[in-house]
């Protein structure tokens, strides 16, 4: 089975709900039209990454009755899609979120459970912490939703690969940073090695939007990528420009991988929770 | 050890990116820049040039009567290669009646003045050529506090401020600033015979390495001396950055209300851009 991805790694504007939700729908379009079966927006595609007091504003909630969802569920009648936001519950709490849309319907919304709080970045001050890492079921198998800093913690990845996901869809809104005598940023350097160490450890599909563009003084910086079950890179967009990116994804590859490699077969569940419950129930060693 | 080297190109991309982004976003199509002769304003206006079109940026000189002619010269050099436009405004019949006025103002103060005559020169035209405003601080001198605040450190937005001066150089050298330009000593040029080096104490080789491990390292003052710093020079330094922060940030307000410019009111310059 293959699944054609369309990584939308765009430019937003910042606090712009309509302007940016113009350009969701024309790509989402596009990418239809090329033959694309899925199309994966950045982290806060919608509203733009720096919201500050912003947040409030551009909040929605993913359903049908928001106007500017009901015409994201309108185009996911012809592809689905990852779109990034910012939600606002019913006890009025705001999450950077993540949501999948297939078929008219909101299939799963992720809340983003690291907020990077520290450096340039203030997420915790503005943003409720997610709460549940959960891989769900798509029409091309099984999938999980971490965004950014998610997976700069070794912990969500592997909980939705226990969780059955098969296929990583990561989205980030990177501030470009750490500027050296080498090919890339640092910041790009780091992303790469850990996505491109997930699909090799997980034996699965790592798809990675990063959004491009400016805001005040930073940069984003791009370079989406698709690694899979091998590690292999199958796409990857360019650094600083705004492109979608298409990789053509042999969901086969995985049984030839785990066949070759049955990581996830031996995985010591078991002796995991076990060790993990020791060491969170013994005194703390050495943090003092 | 420390290299303080930067992949060009990257720089490049980077930074004519920001250039064209931050000001299109604002209703913009064009830049003013001050050029003085030296490398940062030089760099400055090469990546406005690259990132608008040279057409689109206009660089203004603005000599005191006691401004060196080699810098004149140097920042024609740059406007030709650069192909941008120019126009030469000299500072002396705006700065010298108050000049006269206080005869014995000291050489901080008439430089001062100077700096700020230029930047009303610069935002006179910034109305007038409908362009922002480019700032060329490195991040040497904004770190240290080698600036006139209000004066040349004014400008809507600063594509060089997190290069260190030898990074200035190592981009200027990329992108084709002329070499007379890059090896001559850095200068304000605000009285005869000023060097930024004279007047600093230290070389900017030095003085980068060891902001680098002070600020983008987090070394301790110690830890730098550990590293073959002097600690005369390591003191001098730290001390310069604090107390130079009043020139890196906006005045306090007096917070009094609920909701306060500066602390809880808070949005990007690109809000809704």
């Amino acid at each position: 089975m293959q699944l054609s991805i369309a990584l939308a790694q765009i430019s937003t504007r910042l606090g712009d709900v309509q302007a940016n939700l113009e350009k969701h729908l024309s790509l989402a379009q596009e990418a239809h039209a090329a033959g694309a079966d899925l199309i994966v927006f950045p982290e806060l595609s919608l509203t733009g990454y720096v919201l500050q007091d912003l947040t409030p504003v551009v909040a929605r909630q993913p359903t049908a009755d928001d106007l500017d969802f009901r015409h994201l569920l309108n185009a996911s009648q012809k592809i689905d899609l990852v779109v990034g936001f910012v939600e606002e519950d019913r006890r009025h709490r705001f999450y950077t979120a993540a949501a999948y849309l297939s078929l008219g319907e909101v299939v799963h919304v992720h809340h983003k459970v690291y907020l990077p709080t520290y450096g340039l970045f203030d997420e915790g001050r503005f943003f409720a912490w997610g709460d549940a890492v959960r891989a769900f079921d798509t029409r091309f198998g099984r999938v999980g939703i971490l965004i950014c800093e998610d997976f700069w913690h070794a912990s969500p990845p592997y909980l939705l690969w226990l969780d059955g996901a098969d296929l990583f869809l990561f989205t980030s809104a990177s501030p470009g940073r750490g500027l050296r005598n080498e090919p890339h940023l640092d910041s790009a350097r780091w992303v790469e090695h850990i996505n491109q160490a997930y699909a090799s450890l997980f034996t699965s599909f790592v798809a990675h939007t990063n959004r491009v563009g400016f805001e005040d003084g930073l940069n984003f910086w791009g370079g989406s990528t698709v690694f899979d079950p091998d590690g292999e890179l199958l796409v990857k967009g360019p650094y600083h420009q705004e492109s979608l990116a298409y990789a053509s994804l042999d969901l086969n590859q995985l049984h030839r991988t785990r066949t070759r490699l049955p990581l996830l077969r031996d995985e010591r569940t078991a002796l995991m929770m076990r060790e993990l419950g020791r060491i969170l129930g013994e005194p703390s060693r050495g943090d003092r | 050890m420390i290299d303080l080297r930067i992949n060009t190109d990257l720089a490049r991309t980077i930074l004519t990116g920001f250039l064209r982004s931050e000001i299109t976003r604002m209703g913009f199509s064009h830049a003013v820049l001050g050029l003085s002769g030296g490398v940062d304003s030089a760099l400055a206006c090469y990546l406005a040039a690259e990132a608008l079109g040279s057409e689109h940026v206009l660089a203004v000189l603005m000599p005191y009567k006691t401004s060196s002619p080699g810098a004149q010269e140097h920042a024609q050099m740059v406007v030709e290669a650069a192909g941008v436009q120019s126009l030469t405004v000299p500072i002396t019949d705006m700065v010298d009646p108050l000049f006269q006025r206080f005869p014995d103002a000291n050489a901080i103060r008439r430089g001062n003045v100077m700096a700020r005559a230029r930047m009303i020169v610069l935002y006179d035209q910034s109305e007038a050529f409908h362009g922002l405003v480019v700032g060329t601080g490195n991040k040497t001198e904004i770190l240290l506090g080698y600036t006139t605040l209000y004066g040349d450190s004014a400008c809507a937005l600063n594509p060089v401020g997190d290069l260190y001066k030898t990074q200035v150089r190592q981009l200027a050298q990329e992108i084709g600033v002329p070499e007379v330009i890059l090896n001559k000593p850095p200068t304000a040029d605000l009285w005869q015979g000023q060097t930024d080096e004279g007047e600093l104490g230290f070389t900017y080789e030095e003085v980068d390495k060891l902001l680098y491990l002070l600020v983008d390292q987090r070394f301790t003052p110690e830890e730098c001396q550990e590293a073959g710093f002097s600690k005369e020079l390591v003191l001098n330094v730290v001390e310069r950055v604090r107390r130079n922060q009043f020139k890196r940030t906006l005045p306090p307000i007096a917070k009094l209300s609920n909701r306060t410019v500066g602390y809880d009111f808070l949005y990007l310059r690109d809000w809704g851009s």
